[in-house]
């Protein structure tokens, strides 16, 4: 996946957890917290989906990489990058 | 003769929110059931397939965000919309009421299956590996989810819990804000039932191996209590809250008072796991109607619990046979024949489906009863059109529910 297909990816993801929101309004180095009213259960709807779609586990030592757009396709990046996007 | 109580101890009704299948407020389910129309409709659930179920489409988002359905259960989301549209009939000054003296009171049959289903479903897809399995389960299922979703959505910081009484836990909501009101733990209770039963597809498979899921070519003809086709309970979800409040608070701030909670009883069979006992349902009614002061032919219309299971039926209709036999002006209906069966919101909602006859007189009928069952033809029952009483003071309110739990209201005109 390209940095700009997990940036959708991760849209994607906010936009059923955030419904009520138009997160393709988000600035991408803004924290999300900042832009969206998300609680820790939200917070980890997103680390739950990242596995249930990608197999891709986030230590809860890395939560703070997840902080922005910007910071959580970088965090992603390395990992994705050999994924084709679906 | 009963000494009357104190108006701070006289508990009445003033405020009524609700979803049926056949209405999203309690006008338009009342037009439903004086002009018949039933809210059963062809349903399909995962494992069971093709049945029938009485189905709500209120609108969750008139007092919920998106989110906040997505991250609740439907349990909850009945609950907030019955309470939310309560609180507005009841005419309360709400941005003024003390939150902390709200007490909420919901009766539910059964809650978690259906969250719990969902969760095991997904499961499957990532061969149960429980890495999986979503932190929202346990406040999902938690047993007090339904009344807790209203305390958040209403920022309501007074009691709030469930009482998971099987079918009769409708009745039980509104016993249970009636006792609170009188030992003044709340000023105002929010107070009733909820069913998101529809969803959970072991209530169906489960009746289904029981031999007691209903099945029809017309799903509106399908829920069919006291006919001699009847062959089961259809399921439904739905939710009923009321605004309960002290006689002399509704009094002085002027509300519209529906009714005042009269008489009650809540008995065990402790007979059987599912079949009814007829002895205690008699022991029950005559316990309300002893705690109302009133005899039974003072009764003017006693609303059933009947599901349209064969035994059950029968059962009910021997035990009304013995307290209204010989009363001549009590009518007697249901309002599953329209419905289904609403599990936690049934005794609530059917309740509310004949207090309107105490304004407009007149007893709704229990449809699809074609045939109606030699061994159900018990005196003053009303089937297939409404019938205009004599004018109502008095509705009995059957509910009844399994491992044996009877619960009876009986409200009365104010």
């Amino acid at each position: 996946m390209t940095s700009d297909q997990i940036r959708d990816e991760v849209l994607d993801i906010l936009q059923d957890i955030a419904p009520d929101d138009d997160v393709s309004q988000l600035k991408d180095d803004v924290p999300f917290r900042e832009q969206l009213e998300l609680d820790s259960m939200d917070f980890l709807d997103i680390v739950m989906e990242l596995r249930k779609r990608h197999r891709i586990q986030v230590p809860e030592e890395d939560y703070p990489q997840l902080v922005s757009l910007q910071s959580t396709v970088a965090y992603l990046e390395p990992m994705l990058r050999d994924v084709q996007k679906v | 003769m009963i000494a009357p109580l104190p108006e701070s101890q006289r508990i009445v009704i003033t405020g009524i929110g609700l979803t049926a299948p056949n209405g999203n407020s309690l006008s338009e389910y009342r037009q439903s059931l004086l002009e018949g129309r039933s809210g059963v409709r062809p349903y399909n659930i995962r494992y069971v397939g093709d049945t029938l179920a009485g189905v709500c489409d209120y609108d969750a988002c008139r007092y919920q965000k998106k989110k906040e359905v997505r991250r609740g259960t439907r349990a909850g989301s009945v609950g907030i919309y019955c309470a939310r549209e309560a609180v507005a009939d009841a005419g309360l000054d709400w941005d003024n009421v003390e939150r902390r003296r709200v007490g909420i009171y919901v009766g539910v049959t059964e809650h978690g299956n259906v969250e719990t289903e969902n969760e095991v479903y997904q499961l499957k897809g990532f061969d149960y590996d429980t890495q999986y399995w979503s932190h929202h389960h346990n406040p999902r299922t938690v047993a007090n989810n339904p009344a807790g979703e209203i305390s958040l959505n209403m920022g309501i910081t007074g009691p709030h819990y469930t009482i998971g009484a099987a079918c009769a836990a409708g009745n039980a909501g509104v016993i249970q804000g009636a006792q609170m009101l009188r030992l003044d733990e709340c000023d105002v209770a929010l107070a009733g039932g909820v069913s998101e039963s529809i969803h959970t597809f072991g209530i169906f498979a489960s009746f289904k191996a029981q031999g007691a899921l209903a099945s029809h070519d017309d799903a509106s003809r399908a829920s069919r209590p006291f006919d001699a086709q009847r062959n089961g309970i259809v399921v439904a979800e739905g939710g009923c809250m009321y605004v309960l409040e002290r006689m002399s608070d509704a009094r002085a701030r002027g509300a519209e008072i529906y009714g005042e909670v009269a008489g009650y009883a809540i008995n065990s069979d402790a007979s059987d796991f599912v079949l009814p006992n007829p002895d205690r349902q008699v022991e029950c009614i005559e316990a309300a109607l002893r705690r109302a002061g009133v005899a039974a032919d003072e009764i003017d219309i006693v609303s059933t619990h009947a599901t349209g299971t064969t035994e059950g039926d029968v059962q009910e209709c021997k035990a009304l046979q013995r307290v209204f036999g010989q009363c001549e002006n009590t009518l007697i209906n249901n309002t599953k024949s329209f419905i289904g069966h609403a599990m936690g919101a049934a005794g609530v909602l059917e309740l509310s489906g004949n207090l309107p006859a105490m304004r407009d007189r007149m007893c709704h009928a229990t449809i699809n009863v074609d045939e109606l069952d030699p061994e159900c033809d018990v005196p003053g029952l009303v089937i297939q059109e409404p019938r205009e009483t004599r004018g109502v003071r008095y509705v009995l309110n059957n509910s009844f529910g399994m491992l044996g739990i009877n619960s009876v209201l009986v409200v009365r005109r104010v």
